[in-house]
């Protein structure tokens, strides 16, 4: 086996013969090892050194941050500045803190709006889906995978093309600044997603099941409610994480449709990041208050994450 | 999209024979009309307070909206009734329809309408109509057709995005220890906000002066790492910035498609004496064709709408170096608060996106027949 190749071959799962054992064979070996190791940790390092930057970051004094100081109780003193800043510290918690009623006003927006959002598009989505899965629908000349196209092709639209719009039917209709004009307009973006994975979520349902129900006795609603549902289940939690995602990063919309009431987080971020000076530490406690929720929820959930893309892409 | 295949004909459930009463018909019928016309009448009392005909109305177009969503309910309830099963089948995707005309179609066509007008809101002036005006106007704009071509930039680098996500991909399905803790690790980008990222990596690890990224630049001799300055660095910049964020979900698609593809074929070129790179040129790529197509179409439309990152980071500089088409269109409306034209830009951004894409799907699905 040619050296540099013997990386790929590991790539692709290939056994190695059992029968050679020659020096030379093994040295590939551990070659191909350490540089897959290598590229796994690199990118690791990657990956989780802006989110360590942030967190430790929340936790300097002007100092350590102008002195590049990475590591902490070693390179500097941890302090609870970033957080005391908006009101999150263990010493300032108790207190009264007008950042802090902002915060948590800009958070529970954001949870109110991208959980609200999911939701909806999920139940839309997937009534859609399994109406798109399983019967045959026309709408005047349009046929199932027409159906899908034009819910797909809703994904295509750049916000651009709906903010000011939606500005605009948004002032006449009362919406403008409120979490309800958000989370619309929010399902709507996500809910070409949502029909996507849950389609391909119900089509790898056998359709016998739903038969099975049928001559039980059960009605369509029936038999989609309380036999289907349940199985498509790893599916719906890998759409809804979707979706939060999505709705809690949204930026654009939130950013042009709200003001005062109804502004979200990134919003937020956003306002205190254009301000200048080296209010490093209170804004590292804010990103990082900002960003936690979607890492735990990562973290807990990634396993449906996946599991959910994979049904969309094994076929 | 690309992956989902047609949905059989034995899937479809076979129609059972339901007579629906005549009476019950009329009844459905009844109630759609009745439906329609209040809805209708609620439309009219309102279009005719707010021009001023009229002073009985709302204060405003709310009410519109929920006798929308009566009438829709009242549809459904009258398909079920007129319909029977066929209604009730139908009733699974009236909702979504019903959602998406009303938030997509209508404002979509309303845009059209606002981007033939010349608008700006800090002027006394209200809205006037201008006809094409702000389509001439778009083709003298040299910034638009410069985030244009920055667009054709960041496109592009979606194939080294791919490349990327496509060897990390083979990493986690390689034989490796601790593989659920890499691929979890490996996900977290895809977590975090857009603006987030733009502060935590734009904004204070690239940062001038103490960013860690820029000292290690000066550690490794470029003498003035301004990430921001020059237009190619910067662009590259943003970039790396938006393939950081992205990159995960590419990996994440192929890596599913990876682990879908059946071991034997791999086993039988391993047979027949293909070295890894032969196995992998050979069969493991052309087998991922289709997983890969999807996915970077579905990363090409998400990159078209590339803007939060370059707003916050540089808001379009040095000198439009990194503006994007959607980020530039922001700016026209929140600093110049040009309506009319900005909605204009957006409109003819649309036909392009959609000519772009159409061409582009034709080409992969001639493509991916060709080579598969």
């Amino acid at each position: 086996m040619p050296k540099g190749v013997a990386l790929l071959a590991i790539f692709t799962r290939a056994s190695q013969p059992v029968r050679k054992h020659h020096a030379a064979t093994r040295a590939t070996r551990i070659l191909s090892r350490l540089l897959i190791y290598g590229a796994l940790l690199f990118w690791a390092f990657v990956c989780l050194f802006p989110i360590y930057w942030t967190v430790t970051t929340s936790f300097k004094s002007a100092l350590d941050v102008t002195q590049g100081h990475l590591i902490p109780w070693l390179d500097f003193q941890p302090d609870w500045k970033g957080w005391r800043s908006i009101g999150l510290s263990p010493d300032s918690i108790l207190g009264t803190s007008t950042a802090r009623a902002e915060f948590v006003s800009r958070f529970e927006n954001s949870i109110i709006t991208s959980v609200g959002a999911s939701v909806l598009a999920l139940v839309l989505g997937s009534l859609a889906a399994y109406g798109l899965s399983r019967f045959r629908c026309r709408f005047g000349w349009m046929r199932n995978d027409d159906i899908l196209f034009f819910f797909m092709s809703q994904l295509i639209l750049p916000p651009v093309v709906l903010a000011l719009p939606f500005l605009v039917l948004y002032k006449a209709l009362a919406l403008l600044d409120t979490r309800l004009g958000l989370i619309l307009l929010y399902t709507l973006t996500v809910l070409p997603i949502v029909i996507w994975i849950m389609r391909d979520q119900f089509n790898s349902i056998p359709v016998e099941l739903d038969e099975a129900a049928f001559v039980d006795g059960l009605s369509i609603w029936g038999a989609f409610i309380r036999i289907v549902l349940p199985l498509a289940v790893p599916g719906m939690v890998a759409a809804f994480i979707l979706s939060l995602v999505l709705c809690w990063n949204e930026y654009f919309f939130a950013a042009l449709l709200t003001s005062t009431d109804a502004k979200t987080l990134p919003v937020m971020v956003a306002s205190q990041t254009g301000s200048q000076g080296i209010n490093w530490w209170s804004m590292a406690a804010l990103s990082t208050a900002a960003i936690a929720p979607l890492v735990i929820v990562g973290i807990l959930l990634e396993r449906y994450i996946v599991s959910g893309l994979t049904t969309g892409a094994g076929k | 999209m690309q992956n989902s295949s047609p949905v059989a004909d034995d899937r479809h459930h076979k129609l059972a024979p339901h007579r629906v009463l005549v009476s019950r018909k009329n009844a459905g019928r009844a109630l759609v009309v009745l439906a329609s016309a209040g809805f209708l009448l609620v439309l009219l009392i309102q279009i005719l307070h707010s021009i001023g005909a009229t002073t009985a109305g709302y204060t405003d177009w709310r009410p519109v909206l929920y006798a929308y969503l009566l009438w829709a309910i009242a549809f459904g309830i009258g398909q079920v009734t007129i319909r029977g099963e066929r209604g009730q089948r139908a009733l699974f995707l009236f909702p979504a329809v019903f959602f998406t005309v009303a938030v997509v179609i209508f404002p979509t066509l309303f845009g059209i309408y606002i981007a033939s007008l010349d608008w700006n809101l800090s002027s006394f002036e209200g809205p006037h109509f201008n006809g094409l005006n702000n389509l001439i106007g778009l083709f003298h704009d040299d910034y638009y057709w410069n985030a244009l071509r920055n667009m054709i930039f960041y496109t592009l680098a979606v194939l080294g995005e791919y490349a990327i996500a496509f060897g990390l991909a083979l990493l986690l399905n390689a034989e490796i220890r601790a593989r659920r803790l890499f691929r979890v690790v490996f996900l977290l980008p895809l977590m975090l906000s857009p603006v987030a990222v733009s502060w935590m990596i734009g904004k204070s690890l690239m940062e001038y002066r103490f960013g860690p990224a820029a000292t290690l630049a000066r550690d490794l001799g470029w003498d003035n790492p301004a990430f921001f300055a020059f237009p190619w660095v910067a662009r590259l910049s943003i970039e790396a910035m938006d393939a950081w964020v992205s990159i995960p979900f590419i990996m994440i698609m192929l890596l599913a498609g990876l682990q879908a593809m059946s071991k034997e074929v791999l086993e039988a070129a391993k047979v027949d004496g293909a070295s890894g790179w032969q196995s992998f040129w050979h069969v493991t790529f052309p087998l991922m064709l289709p997983v890969s197509v999807t996915v970077l179409i579905i990363r090409i439309i998400f990159k078209l709408k590339l803007a939060d990152i370059v707003i916050n980071v540089t808001a379009g500089g040095p000198g439009g170096a990194t503006d994007t088409v959607s980020s530039f269109i922001y700016r026209v409306y929140r600093d110049r608060s040009n309506v009319g034209y900005g909605t204009a830009l957006a409109m003819f951004y649309l036909l392009l996106i959609i000519a772009f894409l159409t061409v582009l799907l034709r080409l992969s699905k001639r493509w991916t027949q060709k080579v598969a």
